[in-house]
């Protein structure tokens, strides 16, 4: 099988690669760039752990080849904070207990982004359907719901 | 995941060339069920061909009393689209009713016609309401499309580009999904044109398929008054999320909540 080329910004930073087609995203963040704060869990699309954000929007980095993203944009939960200060949302999880082991945690975080970023004050029953797609076997989400509400308030006040 | 050449042609014509000259192909939309099932290696396509290049593919238009969603349009593009929300608001109200929101991001209704799995909303919808599959080379009615399992009257090398449908009176689906997948375990779809009604049924058989008693007492009544258990519990799905009876009181139950919604 032929390698081929690929273009593709994550978090700011261009890569020219060569790769081989059936490289899913998620692979390539974390054993080609050894960014792996973007997690599995599922490996099969069901738990959200491996979310990250393309045109403002979460999708699960474990179904789609970079080949699929060619000359496109992928931002990284390592790429949140900004001048050594965690991102309003990282904030809220961690004032309001919004995480026990943590492993769930960035796709939470990057699927909370992109509700905000579609609807800046979600009720609480949008914010839970919003989060259909992100599986947490711990804090009985409780705590989520609560993070991302204190969250989108902080994002609204920054602008 | 075994490996594969990937091509990501800019025209239709391109697409189909690439097609005809490899050994295995595949066409590739949204991924959210080709590269699961390659994932678990239960295909291994010598070639896969990324459909989401082609820019026309991914058009929302109306004209007169019809409207025509491009093939590539996802869940979520369908969801939020203007014209469909005014002219069908209810076709907004299933897609965004499809998976989560990222499967809805890449997951397109091309996509999932041509998978033509018998839990998925879509086929079901498109058999219920007055619509036309559009391909490279001819226009299929819904009803010669879905014809078993994962099973369609398209070709191998044939592209779906559109899907036309004419606005009817009165649109409704609904489901009862699978708390973990979101597929439907019994869905409804019912559409109405004048007096002529048509009830579809999906996850509860095979394949999606209309509901004739139901629909033919609807078309004389347009009531929650229904005759019940109409449906043979023999072409009925039993599994471990329902048993075939429990399907066929959902249809009735789901049928009677559309009527009584409206
Ligand atoms: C976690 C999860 C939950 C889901 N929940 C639901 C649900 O609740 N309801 C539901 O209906 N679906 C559900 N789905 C399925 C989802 O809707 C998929 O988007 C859909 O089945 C396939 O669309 P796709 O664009 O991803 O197609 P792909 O996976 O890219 O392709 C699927 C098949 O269709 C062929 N194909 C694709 N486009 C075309 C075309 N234009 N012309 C000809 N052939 C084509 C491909 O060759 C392939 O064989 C879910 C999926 C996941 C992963
Ligand atoms: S690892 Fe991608 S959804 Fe679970
Ligand atoms: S905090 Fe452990 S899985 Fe969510």
């Amino acid at each position: 099988m032929h390698e081929i080329s690929i273009k593709i910004t994550i978090n700011e930073k261009n890569y020219e690669k060569s790769i081989l087609p059936n490289t899913l995203l998620i692979d390539f963040l974390r054993e080609e760039l050894g960014l792996t704060g973007t997690h599995v869990g599922c490996d099969t699309s069901q738990c959200g752990a491996c979310m990250v954000l393309h045109n403002n929007e979460a999708l699960k980095a474990c179904s789609i080849l970079v080949a699929q993203l060619n000359n496109q944009e992928i931002t990284t939960i390592e790429h949140l904070q900004k001048d050594n200060k965690l991102h309003p949302m990282q904030n809220a999880f961690r004032n309001n207990h919004g995480l026990q082991c943590g492993f769930c945690t960035p796709g939470m975080i990057m699927s909370a982004i992109s509700l905000i970023n579609e609807n800046n004050s979600p009720t609480e029953e949008e914010i839970r359907k919003h989060l259909e797609g992100n599986l947490c076997r711990c804090t009985g989400y409780q705590n989520i719901v609560k993070s991302i509400e204190e969250g989108a308030k902080d994002m609204r006040e920054k602008g | 995941m075994y490996n594969f050449n990937f091509h990501s042609p800019n025209t239709i014509e391109e697409a189909i060339n690439i097609y005809n000259g490899s050994e295995e192909p595949k066409f590739l939309a949204g991924g959210m069920t080709l590269l699961a099932s390659m994932k678990q290696r239960l295909i291994a396509p010598s070639d896969l061909i990324d459909l989401r290049n082609i820019k026309d593919l991914s058009e929302i238009s109306s004209k007169e009393n019809h409207i025509t969603i491009g093939s590539l349009c996802t869940h979520s593009e369908v969801s939020n689209n203007v014209i469909i929300k005014n002219k069908i608001k209810n076709l907004a109200k299933l897609a965004n009713g499809i998976g989560d929101p990222a499967v809805r991001k890449m997951g397109t209704i091309g996509g999932s016609i041509a998978n033509s799995d018998p839990a998925a909303d879509w086929p079901a919808a498109i058999l219920a309401l007055k619509a036309n599959i559009k391909t490279n080379n001819r226009i299929i009615l819904n009803r010669d499309l879905f014809i078993g399992m994962f099973e369609t009257s398209l070709e191998e090398n044939e592209i779906i580009t559109s899907i036309e449908i004419q606005v009817p009176d009165f649109f409704d689906y609904i489901k009862f999904p699978n708390p973990a997948s979101r597929y439907a375990i019994v869905g409804v779809a019912i559409a109405k044109y004048d007096s002529n009604v048509i009830v579809t049924v999906s996850g509860a058989s095979h394949k999606p398929f209309i509901a004739d008693a139901l629909s033919e007492s609807l078309s004389k009544n347009f009531s929650s008054n229904i005759p019940l258990k109409t449906i043979s519990l023999d072409e009925l799905n039993e599994d471990i999320h329902a048993s075939a009876e429990y399907r066929a009181n959902l249809i009735d139950v789901l049928t009677k909540k559309i009527i009584n919604n409206n």
